[in-house]
């Protein structure tokens, strides 16, 4: 398993394809908390589950006003059709070209195989990484992880414009 | 990662004896074909164990790649609402393949509920927090597909076969009379 970046670091920029003619830069989502769940591939079976479980999260993610980017190696066609099929409502971006090149700046490609790591980075309002984890490339790691972050997160590392705050998760 | 955060309270469906000493709860989908192979495996292991398994079963429905999932959750819990969830469950794992609002209707007919009670319960969303409100506590316990089960709170990560699932609940009732 690669070395992903840990917590503190700055996430690096990158400016990728969304769509066949659409591109996204973290950049354009400063001011809000970012999460970036690498994957190996588009159509495989456990992503496909992993995607489809964080397709139903995302409420709950932008309660926290934050933002979920699906990344991975696949093309802006391959992810376009893949997003259909699945009906997903986040954006997948393409590390295509130079194939992995963002996931290797975030240590989350795996050279051996050509794939991006199975691996999620919840990010601040200033693009500072706050959580990493790496799975096991066979292992859906769920979303558990990725709230439980955003939870902990202070309310001044996540504020912004846009979505509301959830100020108040008691139990 | 692992551990089910969410306690079995009395708003839980459950089946068997709340004193028994080993307690499986399963997160499903009624849309999700390895749940529905599930669904006789759970039975044959709670005929096992008899009366030292109680059995709960929580929602998880994926409802954008399975359409029915939740509309068939909300369903359960209007049926559940009468007293009858579990009729109700193994009516829709027994019919999965014609899964559906006429299959939903024709099950609540057959409980003797009111086919219009359930249309006017779906209308408004009456049992979608209830449903929502398990799906977020599985999210929570690190689900991550379905089935997934928690044997005393921690998750089982072998599979769901027969033989596992017994192996599984046979470790907790030795390490139980190991105290």
């Amino acid at each position: 398993m690669s070395q992903i970046l840990p917590e503190g670091t700055a996430a690096p920029d990158f400016k990728l394809r969304v769509t066949p003619d659409q591109w996204l830069s973290l950049g354009n989502l400063k001011g809000k908390p970012v999460i970036l769940a690498f994957y190996p591939a588009d159509w495989s079976p456990v992503c496909g589950d992993q995607m489809a479980l964080y397709n139903e999260v995302l409420p709950e993610l932008h309660k926290h006003g934050a933002e979920l980017l699906g990344i991975s190696v696949d093309g802006a066609w391959c992810h376009e059709a893949f997003a259909q099929h699945r009906h997903l409502h986040f954006p997948l971006l393409a590390d295509f070209h130079p194939k992995g090149a963002v996931a290797q700046s975030y240590g989350a490609y795996r050279e051996t195989d050509g794939v991006c790591e199975r691996a999620l980075f919840v990010l601040d309002n200033k693009a500072v990484v706050f959580w990493s984890y790496c799975s096991p490339i066979a292992v859906n790691p769920g979303a558990d992880g990725i709230l439980d972050a955003l939870e902990r997160m202070p309310n001044e590392r996540k504020k912004g414009h846009g979505h509301a705050q959830s100020s108040s998760h008691a139990a | 990662m692992g551990t089910l955060r969410v306690p079995v309270t009395q708003h839980d469906h459950v089946r068997g004896p709340a004193n028994a000493p080993v307690t499986l709860v399963e997160y499903g989908d009624y849309e999700c074909p390895h749940c529905r192979l599930a669904h006789p495996i759970v039975n044959a292991v709670r005929q096992h164990f008899a009366r030292q398994l109680r059995f709960v079963f929580r929602h998880f429905p994926l409802s954008q790649i399975h359409p029915n999932a939740e509309t068939a959750a909300e369903s359960a819990e209007f049926a559940g609402a009468h007293g009858r969830f579990w009729e109700m469950h193994d009516g829709i794992y027994e019919n999965q393949d014609r899964l559906g609002l006429p299959l939903l209707f024709a099950l609540v007919r057959t409980l003797g509920l009111s086919e219009l009670e359930l249309q006017s319960a779906l209308a408004s969303g009456e049992y979608e927090p209830k449903v929502r409100a398990d799906f977020l506590g599985g999210v929570r316990s690190g689900v991550n597909g379905t089935p997934s089960f928690f044997i005393n709170g921690e998750r089982h990560d072998g599979s769901y076969a027969f033989d596992d699932l017994v192996a599984a609940i046979e470790l907790r009732l030795e390490r139980r009379a190991a105290l």
